[in-house]
This record gives structure tokens, sequence and C-alpha cells, in this order.
């Protein structure tokens, strides 16, 4: 059977590990540390399918009713 | 401060436990022995129930043991060592599920050692996960009684009954509550925490009390009467009753008495100790005052509504509050509401004397609590308050000085707080200012219901005055009525016309309104325009005369300019906008409405685009004005034509009624074939749908087309002069729907959607045949309102009808409880300076409020059409210049 990518389905927004300076730049952005982001299991499917590890930030391009597209960010956890 | 330790932010756990009686005598300020209180000096005993160890409440002595002032020492235990134990009432339960479960010689648990290791490692199991043990614990319970022989002393185990309120059996006989006491010691550590309790905690004998807590006197306070006479508390009384039986109980067995007095006394303490802690136990009296009053010890001052919790806690009486019947009082703003002279002379404001205001108290100080704008309490620098009396107040007026402060009565102007219950948005607690008025009612504009969802059937309104000047000032600038006019809902406005503002305005702007000078002033007058415009033209007689349209532009701001559909716009495939036959699309420019008729869509609450369009482009005050002018013109233009409506004004004319009846004639028709063709199996199921399904859904298409065409018969024979066309167009009130079911035909009863099928096997009703399928048997209602029901139809309609009435009953619960849910779960999260949201703990939910940053007040109807107007105002500005 072929092995389908989650990320393909329509209704999964793009996930994608944020680099360092990314995340600095988020950080003091909002002046937050980044136990103050919300969170996301390490089990959640799309974080093993972008191999994400925990205390990784992942940067989540959300569709959404008002804005058409809103970023959100979430830090893996256990 | 340094070894202080850091609060934690979270409880991690809360333990409970038993209280040891060596814990009850070590939290103890003193034994209680004697059952006096005072002595004749009234005087604290010592040793009493009202000994200064346990604290103090009278003003003047100090506490034994903190040596604080009433007031400021919290009170202190004190203890009663019982002669003999007793049993806890509230641990009934666990008592007898203990004396079954434990052996009668040895006292183990009767389990074997496997079974007992196989528990435990269950509970370890159900602890790690944070599962509630209830369930394994029971199990235990059930397994342990189950053994008749202890597998540890081989001894045959006895049935233990258990007899209301306090008493234990053991085949029959009286188990004496130190018989259980000795079993319960003798149970060992390890089996204890078998059956789910903490050995160091809670161990079982503790459950049997040999040494009663006395609770401090700031508990039980005692009062004294006008007439000198102290009335102690119901604890306190019950209190006196345990000392008494507890001495006599001691006297008695000291003497030598026979068992059977000692038995009788023993029960007597057990009696008292347990309404002590709840009078209301099934199987006993409850101990009574000497008036027959029962009394309210432990347990009832914590239970149900009027208990701690629901009534002292989650819920309290407030000060400075009103409550009565409001009515309606269309000549207030939408920002004042009227107060009643009787509330406005008991609600007061805190006024503190000062240079500028000191002759002005005075005034206030010498009207005395009767005469309206008075004073009813005078407070000096050290907090001393003196009420004023008709006696003092001249005496008061004279004393009075810088920063002395004067409870001033409630009078025009003040800022209150005004609720309705359901509390269910922020709309339903608005900031007015007070105007007093004659008579009893709460009096408020009719155009702030809809806020409040009220009405005036015998609603109740809550007012709060506030105290001081922050919270006037916060509540005017944030709660004022007007300042709330734009709901966060919809970005529209909440406040609007209701019902005859709507059909007033209608039928002034609509057509070509001839108004005489004499009827333009008149109607224009409560809204304070005292100037007309050049008049539209003259009549065959050279008068000068004015159109509606002109008239309402008087109340209008002069820089607005919009252009929009009205409610009665009927949706042409292509929009003419201004030049519209139908005089359906609204035109204003410069404040003037140059075209198009006023109704719903341009007045009225939720969807009234004219206060829309002058808060966001003027002011909320331009806003608040707008609307109080609006309502009084509508209603001075109402009278002027006046607006009725009557039974005849559901006549149709003879040829109509005969058409409707063609057409329900037809549609009865079509159903017969339709279940013609069901029965000969020849009607083709839809896509997805079972046959029985397919006809069912086939005829109430039918049968809901009939219905509207019908309507539309009747609807074409009443034309734009009907009242109840009136209001159902211009949107004040009723639908066309409803007017099709007064004139023409009620149509199809449902309950849950579907034909009505319950009843009989196979009919409604014996009135029809097992198996009719045709519309009458199953609740189409042919006749109108006005025609009457017939029985079966009549009967139809009062089931369809319940189910109205049972869903608005479930949906409100229902709704309600969903909506405390969130709350309750978003209650703490806040909206940032940069926009984020957040919890208490700073951790973000959204990093853009509502993802897109954007308040919904200021929104547009939550409509994308700000940048087109916004371009349209530019270029006409430009066009201009």
């Amino acid at each position: 059977m072929t092995k389908f990518s989650l990320l393909d389905h329509e209704l999964v927004p793009k996930h994608e590990i944020m680099s360092e300076g990314e995340l600095k730049s988020v950080l003091s952005k909002y002046s937050i540390e980044k136990e103050q982001l919300p969170k996301i299991k390490v089990h959640d499917p799309v974080i093993k399918e972008i191999g994400a590890t925990v205390g990784e930030v992942v940067k989540i391009a959300k569709k959404s009713h008002t804005a058409g597209e809103a970023d959100y960010y979430r830090l893996v956890i256990e | 401060m340094a070894n202080v330790p850091p609060i934690p932010k979270r409880i991690s756990a809360i333990k409970f436990g038993l209280m040891s009686p060596k814990e009850v005598r070590k939290m103890s300020a003193t034994p209680i022995i004697t059952a006096d209180t005072y002595d004749d000096d009234g005087f604290p005993i010592d040793m009493g129930l009202m000994d200064t160890k346990l604290g103090v409440i009278d003003p003047g002595l100090r506490c034994k043991t903190c040596s604080g002032r009433a007031g400021e020492c919290p009170g202190h235990f004190g203890h009663i060592e019982l002669v003999a134990p007793v049993v806890h009432v509230g641990f009934n339960k666990i008592i007898r599920k203990l004396l079954r479960a434990s052996c009668r010689k040895c006292s183990r648990i009767l389990l074997d050692p496997a079974q007992k290791q196989h528990f435990m490692d269950q509970l370890t199991a159900v602890e790690e996960i944070g599962h509630r043990p209830d369930d394994l614990i029971n199990e235990v319970y059930k397994e342990a009684s189950k053994v008749k022989i202890c597998p540890y002393c081989n001894e045959e185990q006895l049935d233990i009954k258990f007899e209301k309120p306090t008493e234990y059996l053991e085949n029959g006989e009286k188990l004496t509550p130190t018989e259980i006491r000795d079993r319960f010691e003798n149970i060992p550590d390890e089996d204890i925490r078998v059956v789910g309790m903490d050995p160091n905690n809670a161990r079982p004998e503790w459950m049997i009390l040999t040494v009663l807590p006395v609770p401090p006197v700031t508990v039980r306070p005692s009062i004294t009467l006008e007439s000198g006479q102290r009335s102690e508390d119901d604890l306190t009384h019950k209190l006196v009753d345990i000392i008494r039986i507890n001495q006599r109980f001691q006297e008695n067995r000291e003497a030598g008495a026979p068992q059977l007095i000692i038995e009788d006394l023993w029960e007597l303490l057990q009696y008292h100790v347990t309404t002590f802690f709840d009078n209301s136990v099934s199987g006993i009296p409850p101990a009574r005052h000497r008036s027959g009053r029962p009394l309210k010890t432990l347990s009832q001052r914590l239970k149900g509504k009027e208990g701690r919790f629901r009534g002292s806690l989650s819920g309290k009486r407030v000060n400075f509050s009103a409550r009565t019947v409001i009515s309606p009082d269309p000549n207030l703003s939408i920002n004042e509401v009227g107060v009643p002279i009787p509330i406005a002379r008991i609600l007061t404001v805190p006024i503190i004397v000062t240079p500028r205001n000191i002759e002005q108290l005075k005034v206030y100080i010498l009207n005395g609590t009767l005469i309206h704008p008075g004073a009813n309490y005078v407070f000096r620098p050290d907090g001393r308050r003196i009420k004023v009396t008709e006696i003092n107040k001249e005496d008061l007026a004279e004393k009075i000085e810088y920063s002395w402060m004067v409870e001033r009565q409630l009078k025009d102007g003040d800022i209150v707080l005004f609720n309705r219950q359901p509390s269910l948005h922020k709309m339903s607690i608005m900031a007015h200012s007070v105007k007093v008025l004659p008579n009893k009612t709460f009096r408020l504009n009719p155009a702030v219901c809809p806020p409040y969802n009220a009405d005036f059937d015998g609603d109740e309104m809550n007012m709060h005055a506030l105290q001081t000047e922050e919270s006037r000032a916060e509540a005017k600038i944030l709660m004022r009525v007007q300042e709330n006019i734009l709901s966060p809902r919809f970005g529209g406005p909440i406040i609007g016309g209701i019902h005859d503002h709507i059909s007033g305005l209608f039928l002034l702007t609509r057509f070509e309104n001839r108004i005489s000078a004499k009827d333009a002033f008149d109607i224009l007058r409560k809204a304070k325009a005292h100037e007309l415009p050049d008049p539209a033209s003259h009549d065959e007689n050279g008068i000068p005369y004015w159109t509606g349209k002109q008239i309402f532009s008087q109340i209008l701001p002069e820089s607005l300019n919009m252009g929009f559909p009205a409610q009665v716009c009927s949706h042409c495939d292509v929009c003419q906008e201004e030049e519209c036959p139908n005089d359906a699309y609204v035109v204003i420019r410069n404040g003037n409405l140059l075209k198009g008729t006023i109704d719903e869509a341009a007045i009225g609450a939720f969807k009234g685009k004219i206060q829309e369009r002058i808060i966001k482009d003027i002011s909320s005050e331009a806003g608040a004005k707008f609307i109080d002018d609006m309502t009084k013109l509508a209603i001075r233009a109402i009278m002027r034509t006046g607006l009725s409506f009557g039974i005849a004004d559901e006549d149709i004319p003879k040829e109509a009624r005969i058409q409707i009846n063609e057409v329900l004639g037809k549609a009865e028709d079509a159903v017969q074939n339709l279940i013609r063709s069901y029965e000969n199996k020849e009607l083709e199921p839809l896509p997805g749908r079972t046959l029985d399904e397919t006809i069912e859904m086939s005829i109430m298409q039918k049968l809901g087309k009939a219905r509207d065409e019908t309507g539309n018969i009747a609807d074409s024979h009443m034309g734009l002069e009907n009242s109840a066309v009136i209001m159902a167009r211009s949107g004040a009130r009723g639908s066309i729907l409803n007017l099709t079911q007064m004139a023409a035909c009620v149509g199809q009863q449902a309950v849950r959607g579907e034909r009505i099928r319950r009843g009989y096997a196979g009919r409604t009703l014996p009135h029809f045949e097992a198996g009719d399928l045709g519309s009458d048997a199953h609740g189409f209602v042919k006749a109108s309102y006005k025609s009457g029901l017939n029985p079966t139809e009549y009967f139809f309609h009062a089931i369809g009808g319940r189910e109205g009435l049972v869903d608005t009953a479930v949906r409100t619960s229902q709704s309600g409880y969903l909506q405390r849910r969130l709350v309750n779960a978003l209650q703490d999260l806040e909206v940032h300076y940069d926009l984020t949201v957040r919890d208490t703990r700073g951790v973000v939910v959204q990093f853009k409020y509502g993802e897109d940053g954007i308040d919904a007040t200021k929104s547009d109807f939550s409509k994308p059409d700000a940048i087109q107007r916004i371009i349209r105002s530019v270029m006409n500005k430009e066009a201009a210049e």
C-alpha cells in the first residue's frame, strides 16, 4: 500500500520546525519564554511526520476564517 | 522575610483526615466542664462554654489565649471529655462496612494475605494513574464481608445489623460504642491500608468520639436582646445539653447506678452529640428549641440553598442595591433610568465635605431623611456614624466640617448600575444616570429593552448605587448605555427602534406624505427641532407642505452620508439603487433623507444602519441623541396616522378564498396521487432515502408549497395599507408567515420536523382509518386562524404547539449550562496590548486576538465593506473640492 503523507491532507496545516534564530525572534517579539508557547505532544502524528523532537518549536500556518492564514507556534513536549 | 518560603503557585494536593482525640486535646485552649455561660455580673465563667480562652465577642474584653480584642481574635477551640465514647453520625456508613469486614475477635480484615496483597497492588496502581479508588475499595469491603470464618483466628463471624440512627446489633445484641472502638483499635495498620484508609491520618477508632471539640465562641456568638437579656446560639444550646448529660452520666456511674439507667443516659448522650452534628438525621426526632423551632446545628449551617456554600460563599446579599418592577417611559433618554422616590430616599452616595460642597451638603442634611434630596448618615473623620434624624439634623448641619463624610440620598444625574437577570452578556449590566420619579417602578426607555431582553409583563430589575468616585468614572466611561449601543457580538447596534418606532417612521417616510407646518412642528416637538427647512412644495391653495423624509432629516446629523437597501427591498436581480421603483433604497446626503423608506434596516435594534454609522463616524453621544430623538419622533408620527389591527384586517375577498381552497384541493389530490403510487410500489425513492422516508418528504414538500401559495394569494389581496402588512414588511413586528396563518392557511403541524404520527396503532386519532397517509390524518391544518380550526386540526395544533414549549424550556437550561462551562473555561484569559490572548501564567492561547486582531465592535456588521465606503467618501470629498 502506498504510504500517504499526513501533510498532504487539506485539513492538515503546514507544520515546520523552527530554526534557533527564528525562534529567538518570535520569543522576543512576544517577550515570552519557550514554555509559555502552546504545546504539542511528540506523539502527535504530525510531529512524527516532520520528525520534531522534544524542546523544538514548530511553526504552523493555520487556515483562519477571519484572517485567511494565521501563524501559530507550538512547543513539542513529552 | 528572607526565610519565608515563596508562596507556591499551584496547590498540588489537599489532605483530609480524621481528628484524633490527641489532636483535639492539643488544639484545645481549655477543657469545658460547666454548662453555665455567664456569671451574675455577666462575665464569662472559666471552663464554661463562653470561657474567654475560646475567644471574645464582647467589645472591651481580651482573649485569654491570644490577648486579641473582639474582631482581632479568630477564636480558639475547647474540648469536652466525654464520659463514654459515642458514635459520630457522619461516619455511620464506614463504621458499618468496617464492622462487617473485620474479625470480631482478632480485628483483622477478613481477607487472606494473598488477597490483601492483590488489592494493595491494585490500589497503588489506581493511585498512580490518578483515578478514584472508590470502586476498588467497595469491592474490598464486599469481598471481606462475605467471609464467614476468620482466616487468622478461625472465629465465626456474626451478622452485623445497623439500626437508625446510631445503633449496631450483632446477632440481635447491641454493640456499645466502647466495643466498636476496641475492635477498631486492634485493626493493624497494614489492614487499614487495604480498605483505603491512611492509618497516620485516619485511624478508624477516631470515628468513635471520646472527646468532643467545642467550636470557638466566634462561631456561635450570643446576641444581646433589647431587653438586655442574652440569647445564645443554637450550637451553644446543644453544647449545654451535651455537658449536662455528660455530668449526669458521670455522677450516676460513680454512684454505681443500675445498668439500665446508665444505658439510658448513654443513649441520651449519643442523641445530643448526634444532633449537635446533624439535626436532620432520619430515625430520630430533631432537637427543638423551647419555642418548638428545630435547632440549626452544624450540618444545617452548611447544607442547602441558604447554607454556607450556596448562601454565603457563592452568593451574598449586597448593600446599596434595589429591585423592583420595570415599566416603560419613552420620555426618558436611553442613558437614564427612572428611580422611584421611596428607593431614592434609601439608597445613598457618600460625599466628602469640602469647601466647595459644604453649603450644599448642609442643605441635604437639613432636608433630613424624609424630604427627597436629603441625607441619611453623617460620618465623623474617626469613622463614627451618626444617623440623621428630625431631631438632630439642625445640629449636624452646623457641626459638619471639611473631611467629614455625608451619605447623601440618590438624586438626578447620579450614575448607577442597572441589571436584569440572566446576565448573559456585558449589556445585561449597564450604567444609567438617575432620574428620580414618583410611583414605585423603575422606568426605562423601551429602546433599551433588547440588550436586557426585558419586557414589561412583570419583569423586575436590580439597581446598584456606585459608592466611589473611581467606580462612577469607570462606569460612566465604559458601561454607559450609549457606550454599549454597538454590540461586540456582530459589530452592529443592539439598541434601536422597536415595534411602533419602526412602524411610525415607516408611515412617516414612505410615499409623498404632505405634512403641514402645524403637523410638522407637532411631530418634531419632542425631538427639540425648532426650525423647518424650506417646504417641499405648495399645495393647490398655495399652502406650504413638507414631506415625511424632510421631517425625519431634521434629527439626522448634518455630516451623515450613506446609502443602503431598506428592509422592504425585494432583492431585485439588478439593484437600481437610487432609482429603486419601490423607494426601498435609502439615500442620505449631508444629513438629508433624499430617497428610500426608513424601516428596520435603518433604525431597528440589531439591524439599524443609521445608528451604527452615526456612532462610528461621529460619536456615541450623537448616537444616543439620535435614538432619543428618533423614538420620540416615531411615536408622534405613528400617533398622527394611527395604526391599529383588528379581525377585519384579516379579511380576504371571496374569490381569494375560492382560489385558496382550489390550491389546497389540488395539493390534497397531489398527496393522494403520491400515496397511490406509493401503494402501487411505483414511487421512486430519493437517493439515500427509504421509500417510507421518500413519501413523507414528498408529502411534506407538497403541503409546504401549498401553504406558501395560499399565503401569496392572501398577501396579494392585502396591500401596503393593511396594518399587519405594514408591520411585517417594515420589520416592526410579525412576519408574512404569521399573516398567512391568520388569513389563509395554518399549514402542517410537525413534531421533530416530521408529520404527526404518534397516537393509536397505525393512526393518529380514532377518526381516521389505520394506515391512512392523507394530509388531514397527519396534522395538516387547512383552516386559517380566522376561519377557525376543526376539532382534529385543533388537536394536532395543540400537539405541535406543545413541542414548541417543551423545546424552549429544554433549550434554555441546556444553553445555560453550555454557556456556564464556556465562561468558566475562558474567564481568566486576557487580551494584552500586543493583541496576544494569554492565560494567567502568561501562556499564549492566540497569537493575535481572533487571529486577525479585529475588535468586532468596530467592524461593520463583520462585513468587509469598510474599504468601499472609505473610497467613496474620499472620492466624494475630492469631487466637492
